[in-house]
């Protein structure tokens, strides 16, 4: 069966070019003065350097993790870029924007002009590292929201910024998180007012370009009392042969009665069919519940990356608070992953759901691991955990690594599993009703995936769809 | 119906193949004309299944010698879904569960498939609706049917109804029901033989393997075939499986095996 297979997984990637634009690079390397270097060309206030140089003294004292189920080369952090950035330009409008730039997003289906204006979504574009344009600002604004770039909320709102920015993943959290604290370079930053119910879907398109050129992206959004907003992540990656290395920090604050649901799907360069190349995404997302009755979704689609270590997770704090996590995680060739959530239930009556769906293929491996905690106040805590793996082919692997910590007997936790695999049986089964393998593939998966792409907003849902087919074509057979 | 006339649907001969090494099918003959129903009977193991899943192209099987052609065409050169494009329907023994995947969103993929490959118009969500429904009402299978995923958490019998929807969808022109009597009540087997003549026409042919001789009394059979240890050993008409059923099969094998020594020391 193994052709059939193997032909519709090994697909090459189709976001494989690189833009030419030129860039206004740091010196390879980290220190202090490369912390300098990237605050002074930001123009920042004093108070942000000294967060990044705290990070950076706190990150030089700990070791990289080493219990996620994935092999790497050790890194080198000192052969990094850690600044690069188009020319600053004054843009007024979208034709201003650097031509080339557009044809990129014209090559990866997503012309942003049009798109941002057919689908009424208001897209703050990250193109290595700064952000180039950001439309719909003013429509944002007539409500009170403010959607722009990290680095002009701490120009334009350093007391909002301030405020909130590590409040959720603190400097020295872990490894990654430290390091991007320490020499994040732009992001995104949303701040829903309080009693706003975001007009549109806030949507932001990323791409890592210049090559080694580390890239860390900060995002920060903040919904307050009553306020609901719904946030789209998409990434792609030109093709390279030596590894980058991807350390992002997502925070969200809910305040009472907040809702924030973050939605992601990434398909970032995974590396060749031997492994060669491909993006370390190494991203700490954590989302607080600060308010009672606040609710925090994540839905994310991951198919990209050679490395993915990645757990959004939510900390239920306010009583009555609500924590989701939709996921769908699609390895091929070798990739690896480990990948899951944490659920820290904090708050009486706080409930939280995961559901999570792992698709290994060629000799790719994928792990869930999850922790669902429940802390002595949390009484009638509640937490429904389902995590289901799917095999396709035979030299791939599947791991499932829950984690339970019950420290309040008022609480109901249930965690369901299972572990089923594309066999020729279903493949058969398929073939003499007509149906071609490549079709039937797509079918299963997509049923596989049902119960996660209904938490997708519809044109999310409708991209992942294809995306997957597309990432599995040529693995079955 | 017998007609000495009609076209041939499937000429096997000398049909060999192995499951993983080991031969199974042991030089196989069977012709089947436009119009005929043909019963394969025989005891556990004797290959039957085999046949049925080798000639719908089930990828463990590995056909070693012989020769099969289906409306004239080499079968052996198709692969497994233009066979059923090409009309050939396996009803499955033991039908597969796919979790997630709704029976009415298979089912419209499977006909509109099979329709395109026969130059005919596929049919959108809501016309399909409407031809499942009559065919439902047909079978007595009741609405929520195709709302549920394919044959996940179905009952043995309702796996065996669905088999039988999908066949009446499709509309095959050869169509091998592979034991799908087994495992279903007097009621439900009614319906199963329902199905199965609603489908019969002069252009088309049915082949049905099976245990027992009730399903017979439903779907009267052209050709009663008698298999074991990988052949057809004996072939009669619908009065045989009468026979088989108050005899049982060790009589036939036996008399196989005596005109085999006969042979063997003329």
């Amino acid at each position: 069966m193994s052709t059939v297979l193997d032909n519709l997984v090994n697909q090459p990637y189709r976001h494989g070019f690189v833009t030419d634009i030129e860039a206004d690079t740091a010196p390879r390397g980290l220190s202090e003065d490369t912390i300098r270097f990237i605050s002074a060309k930001k123009n920042e206030p004093e108070w942000l350097l000294e967060f990044r140089l705290k990070a950076y003294r706190h990150w030089l004292t700990m070791p990289e993790p080493k219990w996620p189920n994935v092999k790497y080369p050790k890194i080198d952090f000192q052969n990094i870029i850690y600044f690069s950035a188009p020319k600053p330009k004054k843009l007024a409008s979208m034709d201003e924007v650097d031509p080339e730039l557009l044809r990129t997003f014209e090559k990866l289906g997503v012309p942003m002009n049009e798109r941002a204006a057919l689908a009424g979504v208001a897209v703050d574009v990250i193109f290595d590292s700064v952000s180039v344009a950001t439309t719909y600002k003013e429509k944002l604004k007539a409500v009170g929201i403010i959607f722009c770039s990290i680095s002009e909320a701490v120009r334009d709102h350093p007391e909002l910024v301030r405020k909130y920015i590590g409040s959720v993943v603190p400097a020295g959290d872990n490894f990654y998180a430290a390091l991007n604290s320490a020499v994040f370079t732009d992001g995104s930053f949303c701040y829903i007012p309080r009693g706003v119910k975001c007009p549109m879907e806030l949507s932001t398109y990323f791409r890592i370009n210049t090559q080694e050129s580390g890239q860390f992206e900060r995002t920060l959004i903040v919904a307050e009392g009553g306020a609901s907003v719904s946030y789209l992540e998409g990434c792609t990656a030109p093709k390279f042969d030596t590894n980058q290395l991807h350390a992002a920090v997502v925070e969200l604050v809910a305040l009472d009665n907040a809702r924030i649901k973050y939605s992601t799907v990434q398909n970032w360069y995974a590396g060749d069919e031997n492994g060669r190349g491909g993006i370390y995404n190494f991203v700490t997302k954590r989302g607080l519940c600060r308010g009672v009755n606040s609710h925090i979704s994540w839905t994310q689609v991951e198919t990209g990356s050679a490395i993915t270590w990645k757990y959004p997770s939510c900390v239920l704090l306010g009583d009555n608070s609500v924590g989701e996590f939709y996921s769908v995680a699609l390895t091929n060739h070798m990739q690896q992953a480990d990948t899951g959530t944490k659920m820290i239930h904090i708050g009486r009556n706080t409930r939280s759901t995961i559901i999570s769906k792992g698709i290994s293929a060629g000799r790719s491996n994928n792990s869930y691991r999850g922790l669902v905690k429940i802390g002595p106040k949390a009484d009638g805590a509640r937490n429904y955990s389902q995590c289901d793996s799917m095999l396709i082919g035979s030299r791939c692997g599947a791991n499932t690594f829950p984690y339970i910590q019950v420290h309040n007997d008022t609480a109901k936790v249930e965690h369901e599993a299972s572990t089923s695999k594309i066999g020729e049986d279903q493949l058969f089964y398929f073939q003499s009703r007509g149906i071609g393998t490549e079709e039937a593939v797509s079918m299963i998966i997509n049923g596989f995936c049902k119960d996660v792409f209904q938490q997708l907003p519809m044109e999310f849902a409708v991209e992942a769809t294809k995306l997957l087919g597309l990432k599995l074509e040529g693995s079955v057979g | 119906m017998i007609d000495k006339d009609a076209k041939f649907l499937l000429e096997v001969r000398g049909l060999s193949a192995t499951v993983a090494g080991v031969e199974i099918l042991k030089g196989i003959d069977l012709t089947v004309r436009a119009g005929e129903i043909h019963a394969i009977m025989g005891p556990n193991g004797s290959g039957k299944s085999t046949f049925a899943k080798a000639l719908a192209g089930h990828p463990a099987y590995t056909v070693t010698s012989g020769e099969v052609r289906y409306q004239g065409r080499d079968l052996f050169s198709m692969a497994a879904e233009e066979r059923a494009r090409a009309g050939l329907f396996l009803g499955f023994q033991y039908p597969v569960e796919i979790p997630g995947v709704s029976n009415s969103s298979f089912l419209r993929l499977a006909y509109n498939t099979v329709q395109g490959a026969r130059g005919k118009d596929e049919l959108d969500p809501l016309e399909f609706d409407d031809y499942i429904k009559e065919k439902m009402r047909l079978l007595e299978i009741p609405p929520g049917f195709i709302d549920r995923s394919v044959n996940d958490g179905f009952s043995g019998g309702e796996k065996k109804r669905n088999e039988i929807l999908q066949m009446a969808i499709l509309e095959p022109r050869l169509a091998i029901l592979d034991e799908t009597d087994s495992g279903l009540d007097i009621d439900a087997l009614r319906v199963v033989a329902n199905g199965v003549n609603h489908l019969l026409t002069p252009e088309n042919a049915c082949v049905l393997v099976t245990h027992y001789q009730r399903l017979l009394n439903y779907i009267v059979p052209d050709y009663v075939h008698v298999m074991e240890g990988g052949r057809i050993i004996k072939t009669g008409d619908k009065a045989l499986a009468l026979v088989l059923e108050s005899r049982g099969y060790d009589w036939v094998i036996d008399e196989h095996r005596a005109k085999g020594e006969e042979a063997a020391t003329a």
